[in-house]
């Protein structure tokens, strides 16, 4: 029996597969029924292990086997219900104090992990010695790296009108924002690409057994 | 004769299924040239002494396995050859499957690993760097069980590490936020820990800022390439290492499609100026 | 009053974070570490908020007849029937309710849910994503066109990533001598990644982590008020 339920499964992954394929056809009831299944099942997946993962281990059982060392818990409990009132538009009003306490703390963190992370050290990243690369590309490459990450900063600065002058290093940080965006235009048909023959590996390895 | 934008549209495409199709059915064998940034990941995993416990983060769904399951897989491997001890967490609901998926493939050819002891899956979070931040101060607050609900204090693996502080370096597979962003701002850049990351191609570009003076990121593994290019260094042939005959002859099939797109465009502009 | 104390709370919280990266001792540094612990728990909740209006879009389209109710109550039946099958037997080593289901898993060879999760998500989600290979394909043959010094250097690059990105690349340049080695298309896309790429990245990094602190200090301060809704 188990075989039988394999070979069907793999018989519902092909349907899903070729359903979603035909899409490229052009919309149809097919597509448009995997879309939704799948908004469902995935939906319903992300709940399931949110309950079992999440809820049940940090919270509930908490809560419920050892309260005395967790009366705290019943905070972030009343919270979380009050998220969901929400829902209900009288009561809806409540459901700011838990965001409240959410975006507080995920704003606070965000701050101080972009301002360390991706400004302070990307800028000290950036004041290197542009002459100690060990070899000609290098040191060229160090170059390259300080002028563009300089004039790629000024071009993103809109304060001001740039003009004459003053447009030149804009317009060379649109350079090198092109070749950037060349290269991720490259590696994206690169990501694109191995989706799909993932895709056709299950075809023809799983359904049609051609290749092993 | 002339061609509409839509039947052009699915010659296109059919075009593509087949080039995609045929190297997988026929396969050529080429060979990749590892690249420094694949190279630095697997160093930094071959340097890390016999014993340590390292980290593996599954942040990513079925939707990109093709790219991230092949190196979450070699890593793995990478790991146990040299008798390091994983913890798999999740950012992802999802990447909790991915892990078991990887460990499961593995067992069989390490059948000697035991779960708690030489592995464990710790399962899935949700707040993404709030919740790395909190581990970098306790881990057991953020995981009291794993997935087996197996109290954290009660898993061998487990007794060493309190915090993310005890872990020797922590390696991201992502798909997205959160993902390798998160795990540099909150277990590097917060507590020094050692942080790699293996992407899909889409994201690597974007990570490689991270790759500085500064070691925010150790190493990136980008795309099937480099999950081919980590095969390579194993010396396996993996399932990464069998797909890049049918990526390598799509990359020249759309330079195709963009040499005549250009032709097109090129001939469309001269009839025009004619015609004026 | 229903948007000032929120907006207080926000302030305090975000202030509390804050100060506790500068102060790490006692009372800030142990109120930091609650409130990321209670985040991980409410943003649980705001997960299952996101769920359940999804139930009630869907539930509303159905029970209105709404065009097209039908694809609707599709996801609705999808989404109950994994979330009973994980709620009775659980998944993988994890028990539901009704304990590990050895029956149902001996007869289809797993749990219900993992039998869903590969049969129908892992099909589903990764073809939804694969669809983008035909149509980059198609944009590259209608969208990647030369007009401009600008285009010409978007164009160049990335020929030269897809084709540094190939298995086969490297055969086309691999008779090039040792003094010309940087011209050799795997090291060309190396040099093109880590320098004047990376460099673009690092402008628009460090260009949005401006954005974002800004924006984060406008919350906190309580001039962004949009997060909160209206004044219902």
């Amino acid at each position: 029996m188990v075989s039988t339920m394999s070979v069907l499964g793999t018989w519902i992954g092909v349907f899903f597969t070729l359903s979603i394929f035909s899409f490229l056809f052009k919309d149809n009831p097919f597509y448009k029924f995997a879309e939704q299944v799948f908004i469902g099942l995935s939906a319903g997946y992300g709940l399931i292990y949110l309950i079992y993962n999440v809820l049940i281990p940090n919270l509930f059982h908490k809560l419920i086997f050892d309260f005395s060392h967790n009366v705290i818990l019943l905070i972030p409990a009343t919270l979380g219900l009050m998220m969901l009132l929400r829902l209900i538009p009288s009561l809806q009003w409540l459901s700011k104090y838990p965001l409240a306490v959410v975006i507080g703390t995920a704003v606070g963190i965000s701050m101080l992990r972009y301002m360390q992370s991706d400004f302070l050290n990307q800028l000290t990243a950036t004041m290197i010695n542009p002459l100690a690369g060990a070899t000609k590309v290098e040191i060229v490459g160090n170059f390259l790296l300080i002028i563009g990450t300089i004039c790629g900063i000024y071009f993103f600065y809109f304060s001001r009108k740039k003009e004459g002058i003053y447009s030149v290093p804009s317009r060379i940080g649109i350079w090198f924002l092109m070749i950037s965006f060349g290269a991720s235009f490259g590696y994206t048909v690169m990501a694109r690409v191995s989706l799909l023959i993932g895709r056709l590996d299950f075809l023809l390895k799983d359904w049609l057994h051609i290749i092993k | 004769m002339k061609i509409d934008s839509q039947t052009e549209r699915r010659i296109i495409f059919i075009v593509l299924f087949i080039a995609v199709m045929l190297p997988l059915i026929f396969p050529i064998g080429w060979t990749s040239e590892v690249s420094p940034h694949v190279q630095m990941t697997y160093d930094m995993v071959d340097n890390t002494p016999e014993g340590s416990v390292v980290l593996l983060s599954f942040d990513y769904d079925p939707s990109t396995a093709t790219e991230l399951q092949p190196m979450a897989i070699s890593l793995i491997e990478h790991a146990w050859k040299n008798n390091q001890r994983v913890i798999a967490t999740a950012l992802w609901p999802m990447g909790v499957k991915m892990a078991d998926a990887a460990f499961q493939e593995l067992l069989l050819k390490y059948p000697s690993k035991e779960s708690g002891v030489d592995f464990v899956n710790l399962g899935y979070k949700t707040g993404g760097m709030v919740t790395i931040q909190a581990m970098g101060r306790d881990m057991k607050s953020v995981f009291p069980t794993d997935t087996k609900t197996i109290p954290y204090e009660d898993i061998p693996l487990l007794k060493t590490v309190r915090s993310l502080k005890d872990i020797q370096f922590v390696i991201s597979l992502s798909a997205g936020d959160p993902g390798i962003k998160q795990w540099i701002m909150g277990a590097h850049d917060m507590f020094g820990v050692k942080v790699a990351g293996g992407t899909t191609a889409v994201s690597a570009p974007g990570f490689l800022p991270y790759i500085n003076s500064q070691n925010q990121l150790y190493g990136l593994l980008g795309g099937l390439k480099a999950a081919s290019e980590y095969e390579q260094l194993l010396g396996i042939v993996g399932p990464a290492t069998v797909k890049m005959d049918s990526q390598s002859v799509a990359h020249v099939l759309i330079l195709v499609f963009i040499a005549i797109g250009n032709v097109k465009a090129y001939k469309k502009r001269n009839s025009k100026k004619e015609g004026k | 009053m229903k948007r000032t104390i929120p907006l207080l709370i926000t302030f305090i919280v975000g202030l509390i974070v804050i100060s506790s990266e500068f102060i790490p001792h006692r009372p800030f540094s142990m109120i930091n570490s609650t409130l990321e612990n209670w985040y991980l728990s409410i943003s649980g909740f705001a997960i299952v908020l996101g769920l359940l209006s999804l139930v009630q879009v869907n539930s509303s389209k159905v029970y209105h007849k709404a065009e097209n109710w039908q694809y609707s109550l599709a996801s609705l039946v999808s989404l109950v029937v994994i979330v009973i099958f994980g709620v009775l037997w659980g998944m993988e080593d994890q028990r539901g309710i009704l304990g590990n289901g050895e029956a149902i898993s001996a007869f289809i060879g797993k749990k219900p849910f993992d039998y869903l999760f590969d049969n129908g998500i892992t099909p589903l989600s990764s073809t939804m994503f694969s669809l983008l290979a035909f149509f980059i394909a198609s944009a590259a043959y209608r969208a990647f066109i030369i007009r401009s010094f600008e285009s010409n250097l978007l164009m160049i690059t990335a020929v030269i990533v897809i084709l540094g990105r190939t298995s086969f690349g490297p055969m086309l340049t691999s008779w090039l001598p040792k003094s010309l080695s940087f011209l050799h298309l795997p090291n060309l896309t190396d040099f093109i990644l880590t320098y004047p790429s990376s460099a673009a990245q690092r402008a628009i990094l460090m260009s949005a982590s401006l954005g974002i602190i800004g924006s984060s200090l406008r919350i906190i301060i309580g001039l962004e008020r949009s997060y909160l809704g209206s004044d219902e």
